[in-house]
């Protein structure tokens, strides 16, 4: 088999043709509204679609007006610091779908780790323990709340048979009250900075007799990153968020507990009659997919230089959602998300960079986003295009994911395909 | 009681109307998770329709003059163009789905990340800030029926039903309401809704007897992108002073969970979306509501935090499904791409 008609060469070259049909779609927008909007002229078209394919190493403008280009260190660091979060909910979605279940959960698990990680960092009294166990307790208690938050979708799919799309839908939006409620309610609301009305203080306040002092506090050790990405909000979030995923990896492809986890996703019944417990499985795959997405949050906040709007529950964070971009993009591999991740954050930087410079803003890299989900959906029917072929060749060993339809002729007619078995109240008892 | 009413009407009738909208797609075989996504879309089409057609001067004579049926009318033009758009939009689902055989549940969601990106983006170059409104005045002054819009005294008193069904209430959500009985017996006892539920159980059986199915399905998903396009637009005009920002509050969602709640059966959504909406309306003016008018606020009394209320819709429908997700009886052939070939 050469090289190009290889599966996952073929897998890496669909995903690259959808980053590649987005960003031109996004193009496409940009030169559309630059040309019937009377206030942007065709140049400023032109530095728009310029932007959005290597707005990373944009470096602002020159004394003329004129777009200037290079390595910008504070870009880059700053998009490897909103890759951490990106890189968790991506590996929540991605082994959630790895293990045959849809995590549209990760928002509210994303917003419990939220929760706890921010109460535990901040009412434990400055000095009472040294700084590494604070940062290592919120960290741990951020993961375990989001586990527990995950579980909820898993119990209830394991033995109600409640479908968890729906499930999670439903738990996300309870999260996003119980945060509220818990914040409104708590002292952790910052009163020093008259500005920030809305935000929780930054995990770097401590509390010192019984008020917040900034600097007090705690945040995740820079480790000499910003030394390499001066001007940038990096930290060793990044490589905590590498790790895991390498973690996540080796624990899906090397163990007996991810071959188990990958069992029950591609047969639940099969995977029962060859002795595994299939609902304790599902329960356990459900509560790591949400341990990871709270970590993401954890990583996030602990960083010492963001805030929590602590009035959420109108609104969903917008980096639960976007672990679903980040898993598909990565074909639900655990080290495809990091690179997906980092470029999700990239094209977030991109569009800073077009709200900055030119007269578009950055909802277009959403509008990207979306279309590269959309593009992934038919992930299958891209790939036939590129091998040329009426048939893609199906998956030899891999279990069947979301997004891959497994091949018609071995399914009974009255079976779904698990990826596409979404809302629905379950009846397959 | 009057105010309880309305209000609970005021947020069923969008989750209704959107419920049914999840219906038509389902019982037609396509799974539409994208019912928020297609909600912002239509909800912001509606809003810059009624911008621009204020801004080109079309219904200002009509509004000076207060004749209120052609603001009326205003208001229906603006309600068809939001479902023309929304079923417009969705056929991007069907695209995928049908033609494409894509995966419908992360369709429905690029659907869902897509309408807000869009809606933004464009909101943003339009207005200069995150919120599109009317160009002028706001809903209530043009869209909203009282008592002196029908020619009666300002202090006139209609009785009990006059005031809830005729005083301060958009004519959005009687249409509503007219369209959602008229769908469901279409659904229920004319050839089309036979063909088109045939669609979601059997499609190959529904192929064997000369049933189109691409066409059935495609004619499901238009239905659904329409009706939760209008339902987006109506709960923005209603709830949200007619101003679009990229979010219906979940709506969609919650619309999800109705349908699933209402067990696929319209009847049965009009219940649970009526359940719903009360709740919504509780949480959001349970400090100021006097249920049996005695002037006593109970709930306020009672002492319970708003947070509360406003998670119970979806407490509910968590514990609702524990207890019925045995019964509950999903379309047979939803989510799976047609294949002719299985037959």
């Amino acid at each position: 088999m050469s090289f190009w008609k290889k599966e996952g060469t073929q897998k890496i070259l669909s995903s690259l043709i959808s980053i590649l049909i987005g960003l031109v779609v996004g193009a496409i927008v940009v030169l559309v509204v630059g040309i019937f909007n009377k206030s942007i002229s065709l140049k400023g078209a032109w530095e728009g679609i310029r932007l959005i394919f290597i707005g990373i190493l944009s470096t602002g403008r020159n004394a003329s007006g004129a777009l200037t280009w290079g390595f910008n260190p504070a870009s880059i660091g700053n998009m490897l610091f909103r890759a951490t979060p990106l890189i968790m909910t991506g590996l929540s979605v991605a082994l959630a779908f790895k293990t045959g279940l849809f995590n549209i959960g990760a928002p509210g698990q994303y917003l419990m780790g939220t929760l706890a990680t921010l109460s535990i960092a901040l009412s434990i009294p400055s000095g009472a323990l040294p700084g590494w166990l604070i940062w290592l307790l919120a960290f741990l208690g951020g993961v375990l709340a989001g586990a527990l938050w995950g579980a909820i979708p898993g119990l209830v799919k394991a033995f109600l048979n409640i479908n968890e799309v729906l499930a999670c839908i439903m738990t996300n939006w309870i999260a996003a009250n119980l945060v509220t409620w818990a914040f409104d309610a708590s002292n952790f609301k910052n009163m020093v900075e008259g500005t920030k009305s809305g935000y929780i203080y930054k995990t770097t306040y401590g509390l010192v007799d019984g008020s917040y002092v900034d600097g007090a506090g705690i945040a995740t050790a820079k480790l000499g990153l910003n030394k390499i990405f001066p001007g940038s909000q990096i930290n060793a979030g990044i490589l905590v968020a590498i790790i895991l995923a390498i973690g996540v990896y080796i624990l899906i492809s090397k163990t007996t507990l991810g071959y188990e986890l990958k069992a029950c996703g591609a047969n639940r019944h099969a995977a029962r009659y060859a002795g595994i417990h299939d609902k304790r499985n599902i329960v356990l795959s459900m509560a790591l997919s949400g341990g990871l997405a709270a970590a993401g949050a954890s990583l996030y906040f602990l960083s010492g230089n963001t805030e929590f709007f602590w009035s959420t529950y109108q609104s969903l964070p917008a980096a639960g959602f976007n672990g679903i971009p980040v898993a598909l993009l990565a074909l639900n591999n655990p080290i495809g998300v990091i690179f997906s991740a980092i470029f999700m954050a990239m094209l977030n930087i991109v569009g800073l960079q077009l709200t900055n410079l030119t007269a578009y803003n950055e909802y277009i890299t959403d509008v990207i986003i979306a279309v590269i989900v959309y593009l992934s959906a038919f992930s299958l029917a891209i790939r036939m295009l590129i091998a040329g072929k009426k048939k893609a060749v199906p998956p030899k060993n891999g279990y069947p994911k979301p997004g891959d339809p497994k091949p018609e002729d071995l399914k009974p007619i009255d079976k779904k395909p698990d990826a596409a078995e979404a809302v629905k109240g379950g009846d397959e008892a | 009681m009057t105010f309880l009413i309305q209000q609970t009407l005021i947020y069923a009738v969008p989750l209704m109307i959107v419920a049914l909208a999840g219906v038509f797609s389902e019982r037609s075989g396509i799974i539409n998770l994208a019912l928020e996504g297609i909600m912002i879309f239509g909800a912001f089409m509606g809003v810059l329709f009624v911008n621009l057609a204020q801004k080109a001067g079309w219904f200002v004579d009509a509004k000076a003059a207060g004749n209120w049926l052609a603001l009326q009318g205003f208001e229906v033009l603006a309600m068809l163009v939001a479902a023309l758009m929304g079923a417009v939009f969705s056929l991007l689902l069907s695209f995928a789905s049908i033609n494409l055989r894509a995966d419908q549940t992360i369709g429905g969601t690029a659907l869902n990340l897509m309408a807000p990106a869009l809606v933004l983006f464009f909101i943003r170059l339009i207005a200069n800030q995150n919120t599109l409104q009317m160009a002028t005045g706001d809903s209530a002054s043009w869209f909203m029926i009282k008592k002196s819009t029908l020619g009666f005294e300002k202090n006139a008193d209609l009785g009990f039903f006059g005031n809830t069904l005729l005083h301060k209430v958009y004519l959005a959500t009687y249409i509503c309401i007219l369209i959602f009985i008229i769908l469901s017996v279409i659904l229920y006892k004319t050839r089309f809704g036979l063909r088109l539920r045939s669609c979601g159980e059997n499609p190959q059986a529904a192929d064997s007897l000369g049933i189109n199915v691409h066409k059935m399905r495609y004619a499901g998903v238009s239905i659904s992108g329409a009706l939760a396009g209008m339902g987006g637009f109506v709960y923005s005009l209603t709830t949200a002073n007619c101003t679009s920002n990229g979010d219906v509050a979940g709506f969609g969602f919650l619309a999800l969970a109705v349908m699933i709640f209402g067990n696929w059966n319209p009847l049965n959504i009009a219940g649970a979306s009526l359940l719903f909406g009360l709740f919504k309306c509780i949480a959001a003016a349970y400090s100021s509501l006097d249920i049996n008018g005695d002037g006593v606020y109970m709930l306020a009394q009672i002492g319970i935090s708003s947070h509360l209320y406003r998670m119970l819709p979806y407490i509910i429908t968590l514990v609702v499904l524990a207890f019925t997700s045995k019964g509950s009886r999903a379309p047979k052939a939803e989510g799976i791409p047609y294949d002719k070939g299985q037959r």
